[in-house]
Order: C-alpha cells, then structure tokens, then sequence
C-alpha cells in the first residue's frame, strides 16, 4: 500500500488531522511527520496569550501516525475505499521532555511491539527539528475491519 | 492441575485488569470476562498473551472468540495442555 493511501485512509480530517507525511513504513514501524500550524484551534486556548500544543495532542499526533497510520498498513489486505478500519485507542503511557510550539515540524517514530487479536501495541517516540527527543512512550489500540 | 488450582492462577492473571472489585472477589467458574469483571478488549487480549506465558502454550483467534468466562478459559487452556 502507498504512503499518500494510507493517509487518505485516515479516519481524521482537519482540524483534528495530525499527519502530514509517512516518511516510511514497513510491517515492523513507520516514521512520519506533522508541522503544527500557527492557527491550530487549541492555541487560543492553551494557553492564554501563550500558545503551546497540548500534551493530549502530541499524544494523539503520536497515535495517529505511530498506530493508526501502521495499523492501516498492517491490515492493507483486508482494507479499500469502501471498507475502513475500525479503531480505538485503549492505553497510552506518555512521557514529555520538550514543548512543542506552533510552525514547529515534529517527526514520529513508531516500533511495533505486537499485533495480535487486533491490539496493536507500539513503542513511540517524537523528535523536533532539531532533532531532540520531544516525548516517548507506549501507545496501545484496538484495530480491526 | 486440578479445577481450584487452575481458577486460582486463571485469577492472579486477571486480577490486574477487572473493573469491579466485588465480581472479582466471587470469582467462580460463571464469572464472565466482559460482563461482570467490566475487562475491555484491549486487556482482554493482555489476559490471552498473559495465560499463554503462564501456561506456555500458544493461542488462536477461534480460542479468543471463545474465551468469554472463567469456564471457557479453564477449558481451552485445559485442552491445549493435553495436546
């Protein structure tokens, strides 16, 4: 499955789409990357007058291209226009060492830890430009047809 | 391994991921996974990859679909160790 159809097979749209690009992808990870726009809709409010992305949204950002992203290329046999995955995030830890401002690009890093029984579990981790370990952690979801 | 010895490790995995406290403290062969432990189906499959580990043996997704209670569980890992 190409790059650009597994993005097209996102179940996200703006502003709520946190993938710009899959850089690459194989059945073991994927490395993909997402430049936070100046307008984002949660910089208004996080925070007042000082606009920093939310822990939540590196996290979904994180989970959108470490395993959803994957799950879709995982399950690309099964998968077509008419046919999506179903999905839904069950378990997340998280650590966060850097903050993420707005125009910044930031790159995703997923590891497959195991997929089976439809959970698909990964170790993830985010890196900014220059090239400094944002955040990590472990991301788990339920993916099926 | 005789059925109590079976329940009680069968319990010991489980025991990390059950919502209601009180269905886990009756726990008998009729408990059901879903229904009365509250487990989600993301830490269902935990439970699988965990008694896999336990019992060494490997499991299948038609014993997945399966495994909806304790009695279910206790059958399938009953026959695989017979196998």
């Amino acid at each position: 499955m190409k790059k650009e159809e597994i993005i097209n097979l996102l179940p996200y749209q703006n502003p709520f789409l946190f993938v710009d690009e899959i850089e690459s992808i194989s059945e073991n990870g994927v490395i993909g990357r997402y430049t936070f726009k100046e307008d984002e809709t949660f910089y208004k409010g996080h925070f007042k007058s000082n606009p920093i992305t939310p822990g939540v949204i590196l996290t979904e950002c994180m989970a959108q291209i470490g395993l959803v992203c994957l799950g879709i290329y995982l399950l690309s046999n099964e998968l077509n226009e008419n046919v999506n995955p179903q999905i839904a995030l069950t378990s997340h830890q998280m650590d966060f060492y850097l903050p993420v401002l707005p125009k910044e690009r930031v790159t995703v890093i997923s590891e497959k830890e195991m997929f089976r029984f439809n959970k698909l579990k990964c170790k993830v981790k985010m890196l900014n430009e220059e090239q400094e370990l944002v955040a990590r952690g472990v991301i788990s979801g339920m993916l099926k047809v | 391994m005789n059925n109590e010895a079976l329940i009680a490790k069968l319990k010991a995995i489980v025991a990390p991921y059950i919502q209601d406290e009180e269905a886990f403290k009756n726990l008998s062969e009729d408990t059901d996974f879903v229904k009365d432990l509250k487990i989600n189906s993301a830490n269902l499959v935990d439970i699988i990859l965990d008694i896999e580990d336990e019992f060494d043996i490997r499991l299948e997704n038609e014993d997945m679909e399966q495994m909806l209670d304790v009695k279910s569980a206790m059958n399938i890992v009953t026959s695989k160790l017979n196998n």
